[in-house]
Order: structure tokens, then C-alpha cells, then sequence
């Protein structure tokens, strides 16, 4: 495996459309709930031991190289708000460019072929990990740092934090970021005997209401 | 372990196995109950071979009109206290018809152990069948600790209506720890997976990303083969701290999910009843 492989599938700049993406945070800070880099790094929180687990799951399973297309039902499964399932295929869409252009495989090109619209991104994450011989807990680690990397960056443009700041809370999360990676590790090594079923599925309704919400805008800064 | 880590594990662990393989042991007072109802068609109406009570749930037949039956469950004492362990079965063979709703709220206390207690529920619909699931609210009162599944396996041309509200302590009180999954299969493929978890020690319950002070979430699910396929998004209400919700069909269609937090049950339930009259109105 190439440690290297991991920094770059983590990197913010990996061409892969996330910058264009808040995970939530316009809409929390439309609404008042996020306003400083406390209620920020609350809501990171929340996200990463939500979503982000649900997120690092699937892909840690599709590292670990179970069907992938199974591994999308269970998604879809997870994601009960059209909005969210748009974003999550759009995102897939624009990592399987990236992911066949730096780390090609045979597994992302029949993904690839059999959900031409895009599958969910941490299926590709997953299966790109795969593709550059990493492991399961490195895919989940990856996922678990997008989730609140993605919303961290954002608030800073959203609201002028300073940058330091948002560090700040991200090294923070760290404890955290462990403990989801690998708690979504371990999980996907069950799989096997259980099925999908043996993944997270924590989540948020709150972030599911906000999320469609935030599409209905017609204004707005990010994508979601 | 980091303390974060043992939260996450141990969740995972609680409500991870919804296969009954890997059950924690309970607690030796807790009380164990399993109740079951099986609902059937004999050709013309719904009968009930099987209503059989057990520990907190009195099982009761209830009067309708027309040719499905309804049951009524009745606390027979106070459930779930800390390290009990309960079960409600349903099952409904194809083509009957049954509804279940609760008398009063489920309210869970601490009990005379701070072990966690298991409620969980399993409702099974057959070709042709159809169910509701219309219990009240589940209370997670402060101290309390709670691991609530709900598994639902659906035929393929099986209806549904579920609704599931959560109250975050009694009147101005944290809650216990909640943590609750559904999970519901349709033709043996996962339609809907779900699971929250609230009250300490969950990291951000009460934050921005997830109640951001409500102390109330409830869903309802309608599963109907026969809907149409095309259903927009509804928003109902946008605000977010008097209460909002969402009515959206899931990926697989002919399912609508409602999604709702507020900071009471009564505006929960105000949310829920205008979504589902915009589901049925379709």
C-alpha cells in the first residue's frame, strides 16, 4: 500500500467537485445554528458521529471489496431525502472521473457502467482506495475527514472565519475521527457474515430537513 | 478506548443485530416479554389466531367497521425500566388487514439499573396485506437508557403505515439515552435504515447537526404499491426552531417518509398529521 495514495484521496484539492459543497452548513447558518466556530465545531460534531459514520461505513465495506451494488441499495436505504441522494450521486459522479484518471481499476469501470448517472461517493472512494491498495479503516478515515473538512472550510467562507480557527476544531475531532473510522471499519468486517444491514445507519433528521430545504433555494453559494 | 470510541462501539453493538444472534444478557430483574399478534384472512375478513399478552403488553381486540382488525395495546405496568427485555411480534398474512395503536405513551425509566433496556419491535406484512402501526409516543425520560429497534420486513405488495414520535424527557428535563433503529426491508431488499441516538453521552445530540434544542423527531412511513412513482418534495414549514418537516419519496419509490423535529409532541404531531393528509392526497 502507498500511504501517499491516502493523502491524496483526503486532499481538499483532489479534483473530485467537494469544495462545491457545504454538507449542510448554509443551510444551519441561514438558520442561525451555526454563527461562530463553536457552534461549528458543534456541528461538525454532530455530522461526523451521524452521517459521517453512515458515510465512512460504505466506503470502508467497498474498500473491503463487497458488491458495490448492493453497497448503493444500502445507501440509497440511508439517504430517505431526494436531495441527498442527488448530491451523493453527483459527488460519485465527479470522484469516478477523478478516481479512473489517478487510480484506474476494473471495479470502478463496471461501477462505473452500471450507474452511468453516478453511485453514491463513498462507493467510489471506497472502490478508488481500493484500486490504490489501501485498506478499509484508510477509506474510512478518508470519508471521515471529508465530512467535516467539507462543512469546516465552507462555514469559514460562509461566515469569514479565521482559517486557524477551523483547524483548531478539526485537530479537535481527531479522537472522534478515529473513533468513527474505525467503528465504520469494524463494521464493514461484518458484512460478510451479516450483510449490509451490519452497517451504520446513524443519522440526522434535522440534516435531512435542511438539506431538502437548502435545494428548494433558489440563491444560494453551494451546490448543498 | 477514547470515550468517543466506546460510545460508538457500543452502539453499533446495541442495535447493530437486528438477527436476535448476539442479544445482550438483560439484566436478572429486568422483565422479559414477548407479545405477539398474528393477523390472518379466512376469505371474507381479518381474524386474529393469535393475540397473546405477555409482561407489559395487554393485547386488546378492538372494534371496526369492515373487514380489518384492530388491536389496541394496554400497559399492563410500567416499561421499559433499565435492563428490561421486550418484544412485540406482528404478523400479517397475506391479504389482512390490521391496525395497532397504544392506549397511552411508552415511557421509559431508569429503573433499578442504569443497564440499558431493549424494546423491540417486529412486524412482518405479507402479499397483499396491510398495516398500521400507530403506537404513541416513546418518552425517554432523564436517566432513562433505551435501545429500540423497529424491523420491518414488507412483501413486495405489501401497505404500511408506520408512525414513529420520540419525546426527549418530560416537561422541561434532559432525556435518558435514546438510541433507535428502523430498519425496514421490502421483497427482502433494504427500503429504509435509520438509526438515532440521543441524550448523553452522544456526541452533539443536542447540536446544530441534530436537534438543535428540539425534544421532539417523529417519522411516518406510508408503503403502498399502488402509489404513483412521481411525487415531489413538500417542505412544511421552514423555519427551524418552531418545528419543521419534510415529506420526500425514498429511492425505491411507492414509499413516502416524513421527517419532522419540534420543540413539543403536540407540534410533532401537527407536522406528521399535514404530512401524511399531503401523502394520501398524493
Amino acid at each position: 500500500m502507498s500511504r501517499a495514495a491516502l493523502l491524496l484521496l483526503a486532499d481538499g484539492r483532489f479534483p473530485a467537485g467537494g469544495h462545491a459543497h457545504s454538507g449542510g452548513v448554509e443551510a444551519a447558518v441561514a438558520h442561525g445554528a451555526v454563527h461562530d466556530t463553536e457552534s461549528l465545531e458543534a456541528f461538525c460534531l454532530g455530522r461526523l458521529h451521524t452521517t459521517g459514520l453512515t458515510m465512512a461505513g460504505l466506503a470502508a465495506a467497498a474498500a473491503a471489496g463487497h458488491d458495490p451494488l448492493l453497497l448503493d441499495d444500502a445507501a440509497d436505504a440511508r439517504t430517505p431525502v431526494p436531495a441527498l441522494r442527488a448530491v451523493a450521486r453527483r459527488l460519485g459522479r465527479q470522484m469516478m472521473r477523478a478516481a479512473r484518471a489517478t487510480f484506474p481499476s476494473e471495479d470502478l469501470e463496471l461501477l462505473a457502467a452500471e450507474r452511468p448517472r453516478g453511485a453514491h461517493q463513498p462507493l467510489v472512494l471506497g472502490l478508488a482506495a481500493r484500486a490504490a491498495g489501501l485498506t478499509a479503516l484508510d477509506a474510512a478515515y478518508a470519508t471521515a475527514y471529508e465530512n467535516v473538512s467539507g462543512p469546516a472550510t465552507a462555514a469559514v467562507r460562509l461566515l469569514s472565519l479565521d482559517p486557524l480557527d477551523a483547524s483548531g476544531l478539526l485537530a479537535r475531532l481527531s479522537p472522534d475521527m478515529d473513533a468513527v473510522a474505525t467503528a465504520a471499519a469494524r463494521a464493514a468486517d461484518r458484512v460478510t457474515t451479516e450483510g449490509v444491514d451490519a452497517l451504520p445507519s446513524a443519522s440526522s433528521p434535522l440534516l435531512d430537513i435542511i438539506g431538502e430545504q437548502h435545494a428548494a433555494w433558489t440563491v444560494r453559494l453551494f451546490a448543498s | 478506548m477514547s470515550h468517543a470510541a466506546q460510545i460508538v462501539d457500543d452502539r453499533a453493538a446495541s442495535t447493530g443485530s437486528l438477527s436476535g444472534a448476539e442479544e445482550p444478557a438483560g439484566h436478572p430483574h429486568g422483565v422479559r416479554a414477548t407479545a405477539r399478534i398474528r393477523a390472518t384472512y379466512n376469505g371474507r375478513a381479518t381474524t386474529l389466531p393469535q393475540l397473546r399478552s405477555d409482561g407489559p403488553f395487554h393485547l386488546r381486540r378492538m372494534r371496526t367497521d369492515g373487514n380489518s382488525a384492530k388491536v389496541g395495546i394496554i400497559g399492563a405496568m410500567s416499561a421499559p425500566l433499565g435492563g428490561d427485555r421486550l418484544t412485540i411480534d406482528v404478523t400479517v398474512e397475506d391479504r389482512a388487514l390490521l391496525e395497532v395503536t397504544t392506549a397511552a405513551a411508552t415511557l421509559a425509566l431508569r429503573g433499578p439499573t442504569a443497564a440499558p433496556a431493549t424494546y423491540d419491535v417486529r412486524l412482518t406484512a405479507g402479499e397483499h396485506a396491510g398495516l398500521r402501526w400507530l403506537p404513541r409516543p416513546l418518552i425517554s425520560a432523564a436517566d432513562s437508557n433505551l435501545r429500540q429497534t423497529c424491523h420491518v420486513e414488507l412483501a413486495s405488495t405489501a401497505r404500511l403505515l408506520l408512525r414513529e414520535e420520540q419525546i426527549l424527557g418530560r416537561a422541561n428535563e434532559d432525556p435518558g439515552h435514546l438510541v433507535s433503529r428502523l430498519l425496514v426491508h421490502r421483497a427482502g431488499r433494504p427500503l429504509l435504515d435509520q438509526q438515532t441516538a440521543y441524550g448523553n453521552p452522544e456526541p452533539g445530540w443536542d447540536g446544530p447537526a441534530r436537534l438543535h434544542g428540539h425534544r421532539a423527531v417523529g417519522q411516518l412511513l406510508l408503503v403502498d404499491p399502488k402509489m404513483g412513482t412521481r411525487h415531489d418534495p413538500v417542505l412544511l414549514r421552514t423555519g427551524s426552531r418552531d418545528g419543521c418537516a419534510v415529506l420526500t419519496p425514498l429511492a425505491d419509490g411507492r414509499a413516502l417518509l416524513a421527517t419532522a423535529v419540534a420543540p413539543t409532541s403536540s407540534v410533532l404531531r401537527e407536522l406528521l398529521d399535514e404530512a401524511l393528509a399531503h401523502a394520501l392526497r398524493g
